[in-house]
């Protein structure tokens, strides 16, 4: 009864020694341990999720793509040429119209200028243009094999609707823009939160909000910096004066960012250089009289601003303007009156339909009730009861005046929103010319003229440009509508080199300015990094990448900038590199980071260890990092270096370095 | 609400400096003609060496009451003691006794006003001598001067060693100014050294040349490399500068263990050292940052602290441009962007204060052994106008330091945005030039 529960096991002589067993056993358990320690390591940071059924493997690189050019040299008769296709997204018909007329502006333009054009560029180019420009790094190697698969008349088409709804396009523009509506600084602490307001912006575009609407909310934006993000418009200035807006950097920063003229000489004297003129433009249904512009214009602009009051832990709120300043050469202060410094009859124009209402197409713009009543109860009658100065007047933006009271005064109506209004008024063609220079400057590298935001009233307007304005309001300020226009035009599909044989000719910047090649743009700092990181990643580094790479991307790319140089808000200045920037790319860490042989992340190892030939790397290698095939003395030249005996890893990772270090990397073409 | 005029930009100074200039004659005019024509001849002088800048950069905003102006025995004070300098008559705080000694070379400006209470506006004004615009980024003293003379050497003229949170930069004069970033001199400087063996690095750059570069040119806009790409020329001179001999000034641990504890052996007194043998090899401009300073709370000891690090090296700096006879080339500025506050706070910190502060000057044209101005030594300060002597404003010190280095500070830009700029926008503090 007392025998024990288990009986001791009897000695065996054939069986191993208790300390062998042991360290088996100790052995296999940690060798179990670490297989799992590695799989999730190599889970978290590479990503084992299941593939799409319909992606060829990007990591092979044998796969075999539905193309029938052979890299850049076989050009002659274009095969892998890019076409046009409208049949994508909405506004097809629209757009269809549109690129007619801007196909027609263009060859006019070329043939006035007597000048030759390049061949269209090949897909592939085409596409490193559109995630440049709307991403910010060039092509994956998983998203070159995914286009591959498809017919080479959809690729292009395949790809921007891709990149238009992928969160990659709403973080990147939304940090694009929140540099020109706030800046790049980190502003003043506690009561202004830059990184909430990028947020807020991405999330705009990801909803497809409406420029117009996008801008309305801006200006009128009222309460908290922390639960209203937009408020940091206005909080950014809040460290040049006493915890308030600051109407003076309100109004130049608003004419800038939504109009694109530059007012800003305008705060201490009248224009006496001719460099702001003032008026009604012909091209925006003006009577084409101008003046120079007047101190009078900057702080009537000024005076709109201080409608707008910190309260505290209520935020900002509306108010009575009260602005009152010494012009020079008075003896005194007077009160400023806001006031717009042209097309002043749309000031308190009645709204038109499509000013206020989206139009009910599937990717129109998002809405919401804080929307609504910001923005659509702009009509006669809103009026209410004027506040003392100095008072918030909350009434002013909520209250509505019966409507047999007829229009109220406008000195009484809620001057920001008045004013909002009246920036995004369809007839205020200026503010659609000024998104669409901006949005051209993204999508080229550079802007259509001389300048992204110094566009004056009396110089007319790049008749592509105002093409483009007047079919993005037609729109309803459809932001991705006016990309699918920008990167269906000529200029964008255009190569950057001549045609070889009779097509051949000398491009010279004659060339460029009349569009008839595309130009060749250096990368700014962030598309550098985007580019290098991007290719040593088989993969596309997306939201769906593990949280470890991205940290390690988002690691990587701040460091980079650190040493490169960011550019900040004058991001879009044309520089040649200096050599701090060429010392990073030949020595830096980032370049070696991203060409070194790492089996577990890098392009280059995985391609070394998975390619069928010498040729296949090489080819792999120059699509995951140029976005092009090599040519066949390139291929020959680099086969023969990994065939040279010094190292295949080695050779395979100089090369990566050099494709890194060409300026055909470093430069948009 | 009222609005001064002065809020950014005041338009009656404006025009009545612009009038005064327009009209010409004056004595602060034909001093500063005088000047300027001195300083033109000096530069015309091929024997004389180029006129270089060392900024030591007091990050985070040190208190002129623990450093250049303590008020011993008012409340306002603290515990900060004065001591006697080198200078009859002036006393300095406790916290730098080798600098006290070195007085008798420097120009103590003790009045500076700035309108900048925000670390990130007020490091922008005092290093560019023009309040944040937005439509505009200004170049940093360091990239003026180098703008204005840019004979070429092989290592870049203009460095930011221990760079803070905003290293020097180029602005509207172009990212090619900015300042070269670089750590403690002890470590190897960054980037300038290849990471493969020399022979593969060849290879490798004769693929670059001859395979990558030929075929983007190819079909490709006329005279790419040479007027717009600028690609090899640049990858040429990265070459040079990695082989240059001139990288040495940078490798402190050649000089001698007293001399590196002189300058206090800590990254600050490297940096410094650094500084003067790069000046030694050329560079024009570099600066050395020194963070710290930042006392919202327990202000005495921080103050303490950072000024112990800033004593050694500052002194020996000073001291070794003398020796070598560099010092009337070379302009030592030393400075943060701000000062703190004369009534010290619940936590026994002090906050900012832009109404009133100090800044060190030393060598090149400008007076040896003198005070300019003054702070009020009453408790407590109601008037932040009235509390200083002989306000000296951010911009009239660059007007000054221009000067001093031989540059006309009333040179007016053509900036990318089509308007004028000039140099700098404040008068040349006469006084504190040599006769």
């Amino acid at each position: 009864m007392n025998e024990p529960f288990v009986s001791p096991a009897p000695p065996h002589r054939d069986k191993p020694p208790r300390t062998f067993r042991s360290k088996i056993g100790k052995l296999a358990r940690f060798g179990f341990a670490g297989f799992c320690v590695l799989s999730t390591f190599a889970f978290l940071t590479s990503g084992m999720s299941t593939p799409d059924a319909s992606t060829p493997d990007a990591s092979n690189p044998d796969a075999k793509p539905q193309r029938s050019g052979n890299g850049a040299d076989d050009t002659s008769d274009f095969p892998n040429a890019a076409s046009v296709s409208f049949s994508r997204g909405p506004h097809a018909e629209e757009r269809l119209a549109v690129q007619q007329t801007i196909h027609e502006l263009w060859e006019s333009r070329i043939a006035e200028d007597q000048l030759e054009t390049a061949p269209p560029a090949d897909w592939l180019t085409v596409c490193r243009r559109l995630s440049l420009a709307l991403v910010g790094t060039g092509l994956s190697l998983e998203e070159i094999r995914k286009l591959e698969s498809h017919p080479e008349q959809e690729r292009v088409e395949r790809h921007r609707e891709s990149l238009l709804s992928d969160p990659r396009f709403h973080d990147y523009w939304a940090e694009r823009f929140t540099r020109f509506y706030v800046g790049a600084d980190e502003g003043p602490f506690l009561v202004y939160r830059r990184r909430r307001f990028r947020t807020w912006l991405s999330d705009q575009f990801a909803a497809q909000i409406r420029y117009d609407d996008l801008v309305r909310r801006l200006i009128t934006a009222k309460g908290l910096w922390t639960d209203r993000p937009e408020v940091n418009f206005y909080t950014v200035t809040f460290d040049s004066g006493n915890g308030q807006p600051d109407p003076i950097r309100m109004a130049a920063r608003t004419c800038r960012a939504f109009l694109g003229i530059r007012i800003d000489c305008l705060q201490c004297h009248d224009d006496f250089l001719g460099n702001v003129s003032m008026g009604d433009p012909l091209w925006m249904g003006g009577d084409d009289d101008f003046r120079e512009g007047t101190q009078q214009d900057f702080h009537a602009l000024a005076a709109f601003f201080t409608a707008a009051k910190n309260e505290g832990l209520q935020g900002l709120k509306n108010r009575t303007p009260n602005y009152h300043y010494q012009y020079l050469d008075a003896d005194e202060e007077v009160e400023v009156q806001p006031n717009v410094p042209y097309r002043r009859d749309l000031l308190d124009a009645s709204e038109t339909s499509t000013d206020l209402n989206p139009t009910p197409e599937t990717d129109s713009p998002a809405r919401d009730e804080d929307t609504e009543e910001t923005l659509v109860s702009l009509n006669a009658s809103e009026q209410t009861t004027p506040a003392e100065p100095n008072q918030t007047d909350e009434r002013n933006a909520t209250e509505e005046r019966h409507p047999t009271d007829g229009p109220p005064p406008p000195d009484q109506w809620n001057q920001r929103r008045r004013l909002a209004r009246w920036i995004t008024h369809p007839e205020n063609v200026q503010f659609a010319r000024a998104f669409v220079v901006r949005a051209w400057t993204l999508m080229f590298g550079s802007p259509p003229g001389n300048a992204v935001d110094d566009l004056p009233l009396n110089e007319d307007p790049n008749p592509i440009v105002m093409t483009l304005s007047k079919a993005f309001i037609d729109s309803g300020y459809d932001i991705r509508n006016l990309i699918r226009m920008m990167s269906d035009m000529p200029a964008f599909r255009v190569d950057s080199q001549s045609g070889e044989g009779d097509g051949a000719f000398e491009v010279t910047e004659r060339h460029e300015r009349a569009m008839a090649v595309f130009p060749i743009v250096r990368l700014r700092a962030e598309q550098v990094a985007g580019a290098a990181i991007q290719s040593s990643r088989v993969k596309t580094l997306d939201r769906e990448t593990s949280f470890l790479l991205r940290f390690q991307q988002y690691q990587e790319e701040q460091d980079f900038l650190k040493r490169y140089g960011d550019m900040g808000e004058d991001e879009f200045t044309r520089d040649t590199a200096t050599i701090t920037q060429r010392l990073v790319m030949l020595n830096g860490k980032l370049t070696s980071d991203v060409s070194k042989w790492n089996p577990i992340l890098n392009t280059t190892s995985h391609v070394g260890m998975f390619a069928a030939d010498h040729a296949k790397v090489v080819e792999s290698l120059y699509l995951a990092t140029l976005n092009r095939y090599p040519t066949p003395r390139e291929s020959e030249h680099f086969v023969g270096r990994i065939e040279e005996g010094n190292g295949r890893k080695n050779a395979i990772v100089d090369i990566v370095w050099v494709l890194l270090n060409s300026s055909e990397f470093a430069w948009n073409h | 609400m009222q609005f001064s005029s002065t809020s950014v930009c005041n338009p009656i100074e404006h025009w009545s400096r612009r009038r005064i200039l327009g009209a010409g004659g004056g004595f602060f005019l034909s001093s500063l003609a005088r000047r300027l024509t001195i300083a033109a001849e000096q530069s015309a002088d091929s024997k004389k060496p180029p006129m270089s800048v060392i900024m030591l950069w007091l990050e985070g905003g040190p208190s002129q009451l623990e450093t250049f102006d303590p008020h011993p025995g008012v409340r306002a004070g603290g515990d900060t003691s004065a001591i006697a300098t080198s200078l009859k008559g002036l006393q300095i705080a406790d916290t730098l006794p080798q600098t006290a000694e070195q007085m008798h070379l420097a120009t103590l400006i003790r009045s500076v006003v700035g309108k900048e209470g925000d670390h990130e506006r007020a490091v922008y004004n005092i290093k560019t001598g023009y309040r944040p615009d937005p439509t505009l980024i200004h170049p940093s003293i360091g990239a003026v001067l180098c703008d204005a003379d840019d004979a070429g050497s092989d290592i870049p003229r203009h460095i930011s060693i221990l760079p803070g949170g905003s290293p020097a930069r180029g602005g509207f004069l172009g990212a090619k100014w900015d300042a070269f970033k670089t750590g403690d001199p002890r470590s190897k400087v960054p980037d300038v050294t290849p990471r493969v063996e020399d022979e593969r690095y060849q290879r490798r750059l004769a693929d670059l040349s001859e395979i990558l570069e030929p075929q983007f040119m190819r079909r490709r806009l006329i005279d790419m490399q040479s007027n717009r790409t600028l690609h090899m020329a640049s990858t040429e001179a990265a070459r040079r500068m990695m082989s240059s001999d001139q990288l040495s000034a940078f490798e402190v641990t050649n000089e001698t263990a007293e001399t590196l504890e002189a300058f206090g052996d800590d990254a600050f007194g490297r940096g410094c050292l650094a500084a003067a043998r790069l000046i030694e090899v050329g560079v024009r401009c570099v600066e050395v940052t020194l963070g710290g300073w930042d006392s919202h709370v327990n202000n005495h000891s921080l103050q303490t602290s950072a000024a112990s690090r800033l004593d050694p090296a500052l002194a020996s700096l000073l001291k070794r441009l003398e020796q070598r006879g560099l010092l009337d080339s070379t302009l030592v500025v030393c400075g943060g962007e701000f000062g703190r506050t004369p009534r010290i706070n619940t936590a026994a910190g002090r906050d900012h204060w832009p109404h009133g502060f100090s800044m060190l000057l030393a060598g090149g044209s400008l007076r040896r052994g003198y005070v300019h101005g003054a702070t009020s030594k009453s408790d407590e300060v109601k008037d932040a106008e009235n509390h200083v002597a002989d306000p000296v404003q951010i911009a009239d010190i660059h007007a000054t330091l221009q000067t001093a280095l031989g540059l006309d500070p009333t040179h007016e830009y053509q900036t990318p945005i089509g308007r004028p700029m000039a140099r700098a926008e404040g008068r040349v503090l006469v006084e504190c030039l040599q006769g």
